[in-house]
């Protein structure tokens, strides 16, 4: 038996993920023809590094997307590791220690998530809502309307930092480590693929063995430790920390999630596909405020493209569906 | 049925009248004072609106969270009607504003209905379409409360025998929308809807047409809420309600309303409104800063619904045991039973 | 009045899906004001029969009449309208609706301005139920009604739409003695008010207890109809047995080795109680019984996927931890579980995956999947089980029925159990594949496989097992050896009401009840 029904390059190119790449690809040459500035190297360190934050979140979401769940609370703990961060620097601690404190605080937040969802078994929308606003509001609560600042520029420059000459920010390496670990883990491991079949049938995932409630532990572990450090690089970047840090950075990440092509219904989708997602919403807000075009042009660009995303699937499938029944039906015997 | 529903609403009122009464023992101007009657009343009136609509939306097994923009779109519909035309009545602008509202509800729901496609992904996409025709229609333009005919704004702030008007108006959608939920057929059938899906198409009932009802009443309540909310703050600018549909959502799931649907009242989803926003006001007057409010929002909806879960648990353990513990029978007496009967029925009757 | 039309008639009705022909000649005739017994084995085709009836599928030949008109369903709204109830097993209501609201959703009376007048539906349900003979609460949520209340609910609504023909379809199966006695005198009263009722059982002493007339099915076809009176238990279980049992099963001589899997005293309150035996390496231990006779959920808590209150299972000489299928998978034991669809496999994921999917671990290297490493195996175990798919990665759902079980059984030989438990080997397969399945399960046992098989089929237990115990309601009532191993005996020993000892062949088994 032949591995694949398809030859290799449909099996590549004709995805849902591949078709946000090319979207991804054509915005780009048409901003770099079209849009006076975008064909610079500024464009591509501004776009990393405001892109970076979302990217890092979206990895962990994307995985717990693929099980059917969901995690609204992220870009809370981004806010909450921010102060973390900026308190505990302030208290005289080190950075590196504080990074690790406030990563770790946001496993916290995580686990809290993931054990009343897996153990718990309480919906994963309305408990993440919950979270969302908890965790805000203690960002908020413990911060005040102040912020900190004065983090030390060895820190500070090396979130903003090129490499050398080149266009791409030094944390362009981080990132590229971070897609690959998630896209290795979700790709290219049994973890990856009980992740993939609980969102498809975690019934039949219980009876192969796969222990689903701990699986969704560590999925929200990760949201939450991923949200925190991507906090932290927050807070270096812009070199404030403050409690309304991210505010609606959640719903970016899941627009730029289910944009690349990872299913709302859970059990498929791909790293690269969620990369070339979160690029297209920076490339394209990137685009649209060199030309001067108010930002908000792109939320309607956003929400219409989301929307499209995940109904156009939907019509396609029941076309197909009705193709199929009506082929059925003309070929059944008669004697009704 | 109506004891347990009974017994969640109450608590909920019931916490609410803590809430008060503690504040008030520490600050009597909370409660005991002209402003503090109104302000408790007055505060709350919008969010009701919002929670009301919502819960019909979730009783259904959905979510439209693209509330907060569509009131932001239509509190600043409501403004630049009176800018370019100030001699409206305002029954005019706030029927546009409805009929907007309406439609930009049905959008959501024609495309849950006839897709079938999670409202959560469909109502996050209008949440940021919404907002943006709002921010590019404002602009940095902001309406200002000179901008509006003063009997408009006068609306805000007004009471009758002592009830602000808003409240009436909130009061008044409440009743309305309550008794339609628990006395018509149509009511019945959202429930179905919420509580199996599936078996309700099954068994032939309008589902669709229920749903693109529910959206329907959610995006025409937003839209009065934007009203109300132009009447009530004067200034509207384009980021008006920006995140309030997660304070509506956690109003209904404090206010006893499942978000797997079926089950809850809007009377509950109104008193969950009014429950947050008063702890929000309580806190500052109790010593507890206001930055502190989000995370008690928070802290209460997770609470409400680990609660509503483990009340689930209880009752469904508590009708189980009812059920085997029911008629029972000393012999076996099942039928035709000779050496190889059944001994008794004793395992009938489990923990 | 004789020349009255009957209520139902069905006359050589006929119903395939794919290969698969579930019903060749079905043919019912059921009067007005009786009760009609439909009887047969599972697989006879009583079910799609059913379902045709209430309109879920349609018929591919055959007639269907109602009342002398004939009837095409395209649905089970339509069959509702036009007065026939099914009454399910496991009936469906709104749990979050009170019991009133369940019987007239839809249909509420209205009072002054429309209002659902809540008053007069209460009434209505307490007429309902005072009709039937019934004592509920009416406000009562739905949720948590015990299966005998969901299906009073269900009649009631039935006779609230005015139904002419009710077909309750083993509806006795998770019933108390009581609510059996409970659910008669509704029946009786409902067959006094002139209404027709097919009545679904296995239970032989409930269908002479309160049936009028039973029609037998086997194989997809009818084979007798009598009145009740005309014919005994015995004779019956007869008809719905006798075939050729003489078809060649390719049973493999082992001799069996050590005892792998042994079960003592397992108790799951309410499903089953005081379930013992073993399993050597080598044999086939089959587990006969009627549906709902606890055998799968033996197997599932066996396995770890449900919980059990009492008792142990020892694998190998160790205590298996309960509750936890991984524990049970590194122990050796492997369960092909009943439901292929829902349970078996990721229907989603392709063959391939499938395939490898529980040795997934195993394949791993530093914890990461090589490309091919899933690939490979999937080829070797899908090439030793001929397993028919266009490619690796096609999606399970696209196979046979037949190739989806290759699929579970490759997936759970690929890790070398030493126990294998299969619930219903071949349930909805084709001839052919069958035969394969069979034959792979007994080469597997010859190699000194330990096999415990559950199968609702008497010739494949017959065929198959060296030894068969059988399950009736949640207890092991018999064990036979192969060569005791009758139909006639095993169905006697699993259905309430036949006689064992009755039929030649029959031997009591050990761990019968208070006999």
């Amino acid at each position: 038996m032949r591995t694949h029904a398809r030859p290799w390059w449909q099996r590549v190119l004709l995805t849902r993920e591949m078709l946000t790449v090319l979207i991804l690809v054509v915005a780009w040459i048409v901003a770099s023809a079209v849009v006076r500035g975008f064909d610079g190297p500024l464009t591509i360190t501004y776009l990393v590094l405001d892109v970076a934050p979302v990217l890092l979140i979206a990895l962990p979401m994307t995985l717990i997307i693929a099980t059917g769940e969901i995690d609204l609370s992220v870009a809370s703990v981004v806010g909450l590791s921010s102060v973390t961060f900026g308190l505990l620097y302030q208290a005289g601690l080190g950075l590196g220690v504080a990074l690790l404190v406030s990563v770790l605080l946001g496993a916290v937040c995580g686990a809290v998530n993931g054990a009343l969802v897996a153990y718990g078994g309480l919906p994963s929308l309305a408990v993440t809502i919950g979270s969302l606003a908890l965790y805000r509001g203690l960002a908020v609560g413990l911060l005040g309307t102040t912020a900190v600042t004065g983090f030390p520029d060895s820190w500070t420059d090396g979130a903003t930092d090129n490499l050398g000459e080149s266009p791409y920010p030094a944390i362009t390496l981080g990132l590229l480590g971070m897609i690959a670990v998630f896209a290795v883990l979700l790709h290219a491991t049994p973890f990856g693929r009980n992740v993939l079949d609980i969102g498809r049938s975690s019934e039949a995932a219980r009876f192969s063995g796969v222990d689903v409630k701990r699986t969704l532990l560590i999925l929200f572990v990760l949201s939450g430790a991923v949200s925190a450090l991507a906090g932290v690089y927050y807070t270096l970047r812009y070199g404030s920390a403050r409690g309304d840090n991210a505010t609606g950075m959640e719903l970016q990440v899941v627009a730029a999630v289910l944009l690349g092509g990872v299913s709302i219904f859970g059990g498929r989708g791909a790293v690269h596909g969620v990369v070339a997602g979160v690029l297209l919403i920076g490339v394209l807000g990137s685009a649209l405020r060199l030309e001067g075009v108010t930002v908000n042009v792109i939320n309607i660009v956003i929400g219409t493209a989301l929307v499209v995303s995940v109904v156009a699937p939907r019509i396609a499938g029941g076309m197909r569906v009705r193709r199929r029944r009506a082929a059925g039906r003309r070929t059944q015997g008669d004697g009704r | 049925m109506t004891n347990v529903l009974r017994r969640r609403e109450a608590g909920i009122a019931l916490a609410l009248l803590i809430v008060i009464g503690v504040t008030t023992a520490v600050q009597p101007g909370f409660l005991l004072s002209t402003g503090g009657w109104r302000d408790l009343l007055l505060t709350p009136a919008i969010l009701v609106v919002l929670a009301v609509g919502q819960a019909v939306v979730v009783i259904t097994r959905n979510v439209d969270l693209s509330v907060g923009s569509v009131l932001g779109l239509t509190a600043y519909l409501t403004g630049r009607l009176f800018l370019e035309a100030p001699d409206l009545p305002i029954v005019v602008v706030t029927l546009a504003a409805v009929v907007t509202g309406t439609l930009l509800g049905l959008v959501n729901g024609a495309i849950v209905a006839f897709a079938r496609v999670p409202a959560l992904v469909i109502t996050l996409g209008t949440l940021y379409v919404y907002r943006g025709v709002t921010l590019t229609w404002a602009g940095s333009d902001r309406i200002d409360a000179g901008d509006m005919p003063r009997t408009f704004l006068g609306l805000g702030t007004r009471q009758v025998l002592g009830i602000p008007v808003l409240t009436i108006v909130a009061a008044v959608v409440l009743a309305a929308v309550g008794y339609y939920m628990y006395t018509s057929r149509g009511g019945r059938q959202l429930y179905a809807i919420g509580s199996d899906p599936d078996a309700a198409a099954l068994q032939g009932l309008p589902v669709r047409r229920r749903l693109l009802g529910a959206f329907a009443l959610g995006g025409a309540l937003a839209g009065l809420a934007g009203v109300m909310f132009a009447a009530r703050y004067g200034t509207v600018s384009s980021g008006a309600g920006t995140g309030m549909e997660l304070q509506v959502v956690g109003a209904v799931v404090v206010g006893g309303v499942a978000i797997f649907g079926g089950s809850g009242t809007v009377a509950g989803a109104a008193l969950g409104a009014m429950l947050l926003l008063t702890i929000n006001r309580a806190l500052p007057v109790v010593g507890i800063p206001d930055f502190w409010q989000r995370a008690v929002v928070g802290a209460l909806i997770i609470g409400a619904i680990a609660l509503d879960r483990v009340l689930a648990n209880r009752r469904a353990r508590r009708l189980a045991a009812e059920r085997d513990t029911g008629p029972t029978d000393g012999a076996d007496g099942r039928p035709g039973d000779g050496a190889d009967g059944r001994p008794g029925d004793s395992e009938d009757v489990t923990a | 009045m004789p020349n009255a039309a009957p209520t139902l008639r069905l006359e050589g009705v006929a119903k395939s899906f794919g290969a698969v022909a579930a019903l060749r000649s079905g043919t019912l005739v059921v009067q007005p004001g009786t009760i009609h017994a439909l009887v047969g084995e599972n697989g006879a085709g009583k079910s799609t029969l059913v379902k045709i009836v209430g309109g879920v599928h349609r018929r591919d030949a055959g007639v269907v009449e109602l009342d002398g008109e004939p009837v095409d369903f395209s649905g089970p709204a339509e069959a509702k309208a036009a007065g026939v109830a099914v009454i399910h097993q496991e009936p469906a209501s709104f749990p979050d609706l009170t019991v009133t609201e369940n019987i007239f959703l839809g249909r509420e009376p209205l009072g002054s301005l429309r209002r659902i007048d809540r008053r007069a539906m209460r009434a209505g349900a307490r007429d309902l139920f005072r009709e039937l003979g019934v004592d509920l609460d009416p406000d009562r949520p739905a949720e948590g009604l015990s299966i005998a209340d969901q299906q009073i609910v269900e009649i009631a609504k039935a006779i609230s739409l005015d139904a002419r023909l009710l077909v309750m379809d083993e509806p006795t199966a998770a019933l108390s003695a009581v609510e059996v006695r409970r659910l008669f005198a509704v029946a009786r009263g409902l067959r006094d008010a002139g209404r027709a009722v097919v009545f679904i059982s296995h239970r032989l002493d409930e269908v002479a207890d309160l049936c009028d007339t039973v029609t037998v099915m086997r194989d997809g076809e009818h084979v007798s109809t009598d009145a009740v009176t005309d014919v005994t238990p015995d004779e019956l279980v007869r008809r719905m047995v006798g075939r050729d049992v003489a078809e060649l099963y390719p049973k493999v001589p082992s001799t069996p080795g050590e005892v792998v899997l042994r079960v003592e005293g397992l108790e799951s309150t309410g499903t089953f109680h005081d379930v013992s035996f073993d399993v050597r390496a080598g044999e086939i231990v089959g587990l006969a019984g009627l549906v709902g006779a606890g055998r799968s959920e033996i197997a599932r808590a066996v396995f770890g996927v449900d919980r059990y209150d009492a008792g142990r299972v020892v694998v190998g000489g160790r205590v298996l931890r309960p509750g936890d299928p991984a524990a049970a998978i590194a122990a050796g034991l492997a369960l092909v579980p009943e439901d292929r669809r829902l349970q078996g496999l990721v229907t989603e994921s392709s063959v391939g995956r499938n395939v490898s999917s529980v040795s997934r671990r195993r394949l791993a290297r530093l914890g990461i999947l090589l490309p091919d490493a899933e690939a490979r195996l999937a080829r070797d175990w899908s090439g030793r089980l001929e397993v028919k798919a266009g490619a690796l990665d096609a999606p399970a759902t696209t196979m046979s029925g037949g190739n989806q079980q290759k699929v579970v059984l490759a997936k759970w030989l690929a890790t070398g159990p030493t126990v294998l438990i299969v619930d219903e080997p071949t349930r909805g397969i084709d001839v052919g594949t069958k035969a394969e399945v069979h034959r792979l399960l007994s080469s597997l046992a010859a190699e000194g496989l330990a096999v415990l098989m559950i199968s609702s089929e008497l010739p494949e237990v017959l065929g198959m097992a060296d030894r068969v115990l059988v399950v009736r309601e949640g207890r092991i009532v018999a064990e036979l050896d192969r060569a005791e191993a009758t139909p006639e005996a095993v169905m006697s020993a699993a259905t309430p009401g036949a006689t064992p000892g009755a039929t030649p062949g029959a031997t009591p088994g050990a761990t019968e009840g208070a006999a």
